[in-house]
Parts: C-alpha cells; sequence; structure tokens
C-alpha cells in the first residue's frame, strides 16, 4: 500500500489541537459530512463521532483506519502530503446500507506551506 | 465407466448447457494434459460450491429473488453424478437489523436446504449472516462458525471472518488454524473455505480481511493449499505466492469488476436475461495429484 507517501500521523488524543478539527457524524448508513476537504500540508484534526453504533472509518490509500464507537470520539490527526480525492468508508458492518456507507476526502492543491511531498 | 474420471465422463456426456473452465491449476503448476497414472473414479471427487444466496433480499437488483435458491438447488440435484458434498460460502441471509426476521430467514433457508440431494452439506457464514449478532442466529441454525474436516486425504478448513463486525479473524482463529495444521504434512492437500477474501482484493469496497495475511502466513507452511470464498459476488480467481484463491458468483445478484465502477453497488437487473451473472460451480479434485478443475455453471435462464 501506498501508505507512507501519504498520510501521516495518528492521533495524538489528548492536549488542545491548534490545527483546524473536522466533525464528522457517522450514522447508518452515512457520514456527515461525506466529503472532507482539507488542503496540501496542512495538517488537521478529522474527529469522528457516532449517531447510533459502532462504525469505523476507513481510507484504505492513506493507510488510516480507526474504530468510531458508539459513545466515544475518535481523532486522526493528518497533514495531507498528496492533492486529490481518497475515498473512505465504514469497515465495521452495521446493517443493510452497510456497503453504501463512505465518502471522500477532497486533498485541495492550494498549499499554503510545506512541500508537496512527492 | 470403468476408470474413467467424473470429469471425463461429464465431457463424454455433452451435458448441457455447462462450461468448462478447466485446467486452471493445471495451467499453474504446469502439468498439463492427462496422465497415465490418473487414479479411478472413486479417487477423485467432486464437490458444489454455492454462496451469496442473500435470502430475504428485496430490492431493484433482483426482482426474483425467491427463483435463483431453488433453481440453484434444481441444478445441483440434475447433475449426472451426486457430489460428494455442496458448500456454501457465506450470506446464507440477507441481513436484517430485527432478530427474528433474522431467525425467519434461516429457517427459510434450512428448508429449501434440506431438499438438496448431496451427501453431506457444509454450510459458512457472511457477514450478513453473522456481523450483527456475532454470529449467534447461525450458530443455532447451522452451526459452528469454524470448523475442519476431512474428506479422501483433503483437509477442508472452515474459516470464520465475518462474525467479528471489523471483518477479522482473530488472535483466537489465527492459533486455531495453526494447532489445526500441524499434524499434517507440509505436502498434504489443504482446501480452505472463508467468506471474506484472505487478501487485499480491493479494501476501499472492503473487499479484504484485515488480519487476512496472518492466515495466509499459516498456510503458506504447506505447498497445497487453495482458497474458495465469496462476498464479491462474481468469479475471480487470484494467486498469492503458491496458494491459489478462487471467489465464486453470487445466487442473488452480481457485483462489479473491481474497480470498474466509482462504488460496489450490485449490477443492474437485466430483465432481457435474468439470473445473468449469478452461477454455481463444481470443483473437481484428485487429493493425489493435487489439483482442482473448476466449472462454473450459470443460472441465467431465458425470459
Amino acid at each position: 500500500m501506498r501508505v507512507a507517501a501519504l498520510f501521516l500521523a495518528l492521533l495524538a488524543a489528548g492536549g488542545e489541537p491548534r490545527e483546524r478539527v473536522v466533525h464528522v457524524v457517522a450514522r447508518r448508513f452515512a457520514y456527515s459530512p461525506e466529503v472532507i476537504e482539507l488542503q496540501l500540508g496542512v495538517p488537521a484534526i478529522i474527529e469522528l463521532t457516532s449517531a447510533d453504533r459502532d462504525h469505523g472509518f476507513s481510507v484504505p490509500e492513506l493507510g488510516i483506519r480507526i474504530d468510531v464507537d458508539a459513545g466515544k470520539t475518535a481523532q486522526v490527526r493528518v497533514v495531507p502530503q498528496r492533492a486529490g480525492t481518497f475515498a473512505f468508508h465504514c469497515d465495521v458492518f452495521c446493517g443493510s446500507g452497510h456497503e453504501e456507507m463512505a465518502g471522500r476526502i477532497v486533498v485541495s492543491a492550494i498549499a499554503t506551506g510545506g512541500s508537496d511531498g512527492r | 465407466m470403468g476408470s474413467r474420471t467424473r470429469r471425463e465422463f461429464l465431457q463424454i456426456a455433452g451435458v448441457g448447457g455447462v462450461v468448462f473452465a478447466s485446467g486452471l491449476l493445471d495451467a499453474c503448476s504446469g502439468r498439463g494434459g492427462r496422465r497415465d497414472d490418473r487414479p479411478a473414479l472413486s479417487d477423485d471427487f467432486y464437490f458444489v460450491q454455492l454462496s451469496d444466496t442473500h435470502w430475504g433480499y428485496k430490492g431493484p437488483a433482483n426482482p426474483e429473488a425467491t427463483v435463483e435458491l431453488p433453481r440453484a438447488i434444481e441444478l445441483v440435484n440434475a447433475l449426472p453424478q451426486p457430489p460428494d458434498f455442496a458448500v456454501f460460502t457465506g450470506d446464507l441471509t440477507h441481513t436484517t437489523d430485527d432478530d427474528q426476521e433474522r431467525r425467519r430467514r434461516m429457517a427459510q433457508v434450512r428448508e429449501h436446504l434440506a431438499r438438496l440431494r448431496v451427501p453431506a452439506l457444509r454450510l459458512m457464514a457472511g457477514e450478513h449472516d453473522a456481523s450483527l449478532d456475532r454470529g449467534a442466529a447461525f450458530q443455532e441454525f447451522f452451526g459452528p462458525l469454524r470448523y475442519s474436516f476431512d474428506h479422501k486425504g483433503v483437509r477442508f478448513v472452515v474459516l470464520d471472518n465475518v462474525s467479528d463486525p471489523k471483518g477479522i479473524l482473530g488472535d483466537a482463529q489465527i492459533d486455531w488454524l495453526s494447532r489445526d495444521l500441524k499434524p499434517l504434512p507440509r505436502n498434504a492437500p489443504i482446501v480452505v473455505f472463508t467468506h471474506r477474501p484472505l487478501f487485499d482484493l480491493k479494501p476501499d469496497w472492503d473487499w479484504t480481511t484485515a488480519d487476512g495475511h496472518r492466515a495466509i502466513d499459516v498456510l503458506h507452511g504447506y505447498s497445497h493449499v487453495t482458497v474458495f470464498y465469496g462476498h464479491i459476488h462474481q468469479e475471480h480467481h487470484h494467486q498469492t505466492d503458491h496458494i491459489a484463491h478462487h471467489a465464486a458468483r453470487s445466487l442473488m445478484f452480481p457485483l462489479p469488476v473491481p474497480g470498474s465502477q466509482p462504488n460496489r453497488a450490485p449490477l443492474p437487473w437485466d430483465p432481457a436475461h435474468p439470473g445473468r451473472g449469478l452461477g454455481l460451480r463444481d470443483v473437481d479434485t484428485d487429493p493425489r495429484q493435487p489439483t482442482y478443475q473448476l466449472r462454473e455453471i450459470p443460472l441465467a435462464r431465458e425470459s
């Protein structure tokens, strides 16, 4: 997998993040928002909560996957290293619409700092 | 039939409506054509793989959803020689949040399967059967989620990569697999049945098993291993080193070729060709070789 070349870094729980925080709610069978917009080279924290039951958040192309358990908050810190669109999906089976529970991360090439990472 | 193999018998008999997709592993192994020391008919055997019945599905991908399972059973019962066993590689039922409805669907499947004229039936769960209740209902109706059995010199292993909703095998099952195979010689013929692919076929469509590589690592220690699975609703063949992985068609709706469309939505129903893309297969093997010849049997019918 092209993990290493893409995003970095998982979760730094606790502390006061200074980065932009993108809140995402997972509920059967969709994410809200279903499109997460990030900027190249700009760190951000994706914060996920579940509105009903356990879900997952998997972005295979970026090597990211975390559990989004009911009643808990999950965070993943990302530093986009490449512009583009990257699909994510729920990988914890959650019912009859599970296969449609998906979204995408769109990384804009409008970088405000850092290199393009390629 | 004398020493004629079942496959030869079927070819000579010209079984109608089927196409031989033979020699897959022969080609892989370089064995090629027939061998003079071919065993007698009683030495080889075959089984039938059916998959992804999704009983209870209601949707546009198959407006004739109650037709396919009975038809598949008719096809198996009409085979000129009964298979040694039939295996269903998961998703017998379509998922439901209602525990009672799940059991009702399983009871209906069990009634249908009782009409199969095969000496033995091997069942396993898919995520639609087992992920929402961790396999509780499935075990009530159909038995254990993982097990192994021996048949004519082949060790068959059924792995459960669905009852954990994260779609993993887990530490305990990996340990069990290692222990189950440990007494076998390294060249023992081994067949593995799973629902999900053990390898990363299309992870962004969830066509993978997160820790499947651990099972493959265990299996790599044996020289004659073949995996049959379901989940992706289409015929597919893949090699991880010397291990062949064969996916079977569904009995409910076909899914797209990996990456051929933006998502994994079912292929649209074609009223001009009902049942197109659906099917089952038989798998012919000679434990003394051991190789496997696959014959795909379509479910398509005239409209």
